[in-house]
């Protein structure tokens, strides 16, 4: 993987548990949270970029569900 | 510390809105599977979850009834409650063109979940109405010729009171009896049918014990009797696999509301090929192939459609945790607590409902000693009443055990600490009332109950 998609990954992970942290439902933060980690730590390893493309895309429009529904 | 809890929920603004409101991070939690059997519950304060309003709310143990929306659905429908409000069957403007491709999109959703077409999926409102148009509409539609359906003793009510209704207009109804399982039993079910049969209906997962039955072995039956075969799929849809070509089944209901999708609507499937034809119950402007008239209320729509969509994305993942978090409910409570009897087949079931029955202990008094904990001692339709659930008396529970049953239901936002304090007041409340209960006395003395002759008077 390269580094900058490196940081980026983490980037993203960092966002989205952050912002799945603001959900103010007790179900949904905790659901959130774990999934967003179960997730990633099962994927970590996946080397093909273009499968890693994806899942980036997938991490980030989950991302903008989760923003847009905080509150 | 739960007194100050309550005080402190009283006071009003200062009540913390945060269930174990630790700051931002996530606090240290039990590590998974039986490890921490001892630890059951982390704090007395662990059960109360406190939303909006400040005012603390029971946790949440009863998704067989229904389940919260999930946030990714209610982003879905959002647009559509607002936006792109047209008419889906408007066909002269815009407003109606995008919403009837949200309301396709959705159709083809529900279809994919199930392996169907899309053009073999009928929006409705909901299971109910589902199964009401199935039957109904079957038998009215080939009731020149046929009179006769098959159901079990442990369908849904609506099931059951629309065949009910069948009996009324002069059809025959078999109520096929259940093993002790809760399971029918196959060769019974060879036996029920007769030259005049029209339909078959079988629900998947029961929603009061969970039990999974043989639906595959029932298709290829009714399929080999040319008898169509329709199954309540409301529990089940989006928990288990379902494949309605593998698993030949002609008819099938669905609900929006028990897939964390919203209420208000669900979904039949009615199969093509071989075609199978209905009597449409509403008549009105010929909406859905003309066998549901009316508008179809496109944000439900939508809500549905990215129900089945997330439930298809996240089926294993839910599944293997709903399994982990049953498994340890189970084993804490039946290790702690004895003459817990487990409702229903063992093996043949979906994990995330479980119903117990606790030996000597009044269900209703352990569900009102449970008050901060949302819990049914059966289906919620018929949980107004005292009289013990039809569908533990139908697999040949006990009087006195069907009494004392409660229904624990897991679902995606279930954690383990809810588990945890769930079992801890539930072991704590049933040595509690077994203390005070004369029977259970008796029964310590060794007095069989069975073997007293109660005189009435």
């Amino acid at each position: 993987m390269a580094a900058s998609s490196r940081s980026q990954v983490l980037r993203l992970y960092r966002a989205l548990l952050r912002e799945g942290q603001r959900f103010s439902s007790y179900g949904y933060r905790t659901y959130a949270i774990r999934r967003i980690k179960d997730a990633f730590r099962e994927n970590k390893n996946i080397t093909d970029s273009e499968k890693i493309e994806e899942l980036l895309n997938k991490a980030k429009a989950n991302l903008q569900v989760i923003q847009r529904q905080v509150c | 510390m739960l007194l100050w809890r309550r005080l402190a929920a009283l006071r009003g603004e200062r009540a913390p809105r945060r269930f174990r409101a630790g700051g931002p991070r996530p606090g240290p939690r039990p590590g998974p599977g039986p490890g921490s059997g001892s630890g059951s519950g982390s704090g007395s304060g662990s059960g109360r979850t406190i939303d909006g309003g400040g005012a603390p709310r029971p946790l949440y143990m009863d998704v067989q009834a229904t389940t919260p929306l999930d946030p990714r659905v209610l982003d879905s429908m959002l647009p559509y409650l607002t936006a792109y409000y047209g008419n889906p069957h408007s066909r002269t403007h815009a407003y109606g063109w995008e919403s009837e491709a949200a309301m396709e999109k959705a159709r083809r959703q529900v279809a994919d979940l199930i392996g169907a077409d899309s053009r073999e999926i009928i929006f409705t409102s909901g299971a109910t109405e589902s199964n009401n148009m199935a039957i109904k509409g079957v038998a009215r539609f080939y009731k020149s010729r046929k009179k006769h359906i098959i159901t079990t003793q442990t369908e849904h009510k609506c099931v059951l009171d629309s065949c009910r209704s069948l009996e009324t207009e002069g059809f025959r109804i078999t109520y096929l009896p259940v093993k002790k399982n809760g399971l029918i039993d196959l060769k019974e079910l060879e036996a029920a049918f007769q030259p005049d049969t029209s339909l078959v209906s079988v629900m998947t997962v029961n929603n009061e014990i969970g039990v999974k039955q043989p639906i595959h072995d029932i298709g290829e039956i009714c399929r080999a009797h040319k008898v169509f075969f329709h199954t309540d799929a409301a529990q089940a849809i989006g928990k288990i696999p379902m494949d309605v070509n593998n698993m030949k089944i002609d008819l099938m209901s669905i609900s929006g509301h028990k897939i964390y999708g919203p209420k208000g609507v669900g979904a039949l499937y009615v199969r093509r090929r071989p075609r199978v034809r209905l009597e449409p119950l509403q008549s009105g402007g010929g909406q859905e192939r003309g066998l549901r008239s009316g508008t179809v209320p496109t944000p439900l729509a939508v809500g549905l459609g990215a129900a089945c969509d997330v439930a298809q994305q996240e089926m294993e993942y839910d599944h293997k945790r709903i399994s982990q978090l049953a498994e340890r409910l189970v084993t804490k409570i039946m290790s702690e607590v004895p003459d817990v009897v487990m409702n229903g087949d063992q093996k043949h079931r979906y994990p995330g409902c479980i119903n117990l029955s606790f030996a000597y202990v009044e269900g209703e008094s352990l569900l009102m000693a449970l008050k901060d904990v949302a819990l049914s001692s059966g289906s919620a339709c018929t949980s107004a009443s005292l009289e013990p659930s039809y569908v533990l008396r139908a697999i040949g529970t006990d009087e006195d055990l069907a009494h004392s049953s409660i229904r624990f239901g897991i679902g995606r936002f279930t954690t383990e600490e809810e588990v945890d304090y769930t079992v801890q007041k539930c072991i704590q409340h049933v040595k509690r009332l077994r203390e005070m209960s004369p029977l259970w006395e008796m029964v310590q003395d060794g007095i069989d109950l069975k073997s007293i002759k109660w005189t009435q008077h």
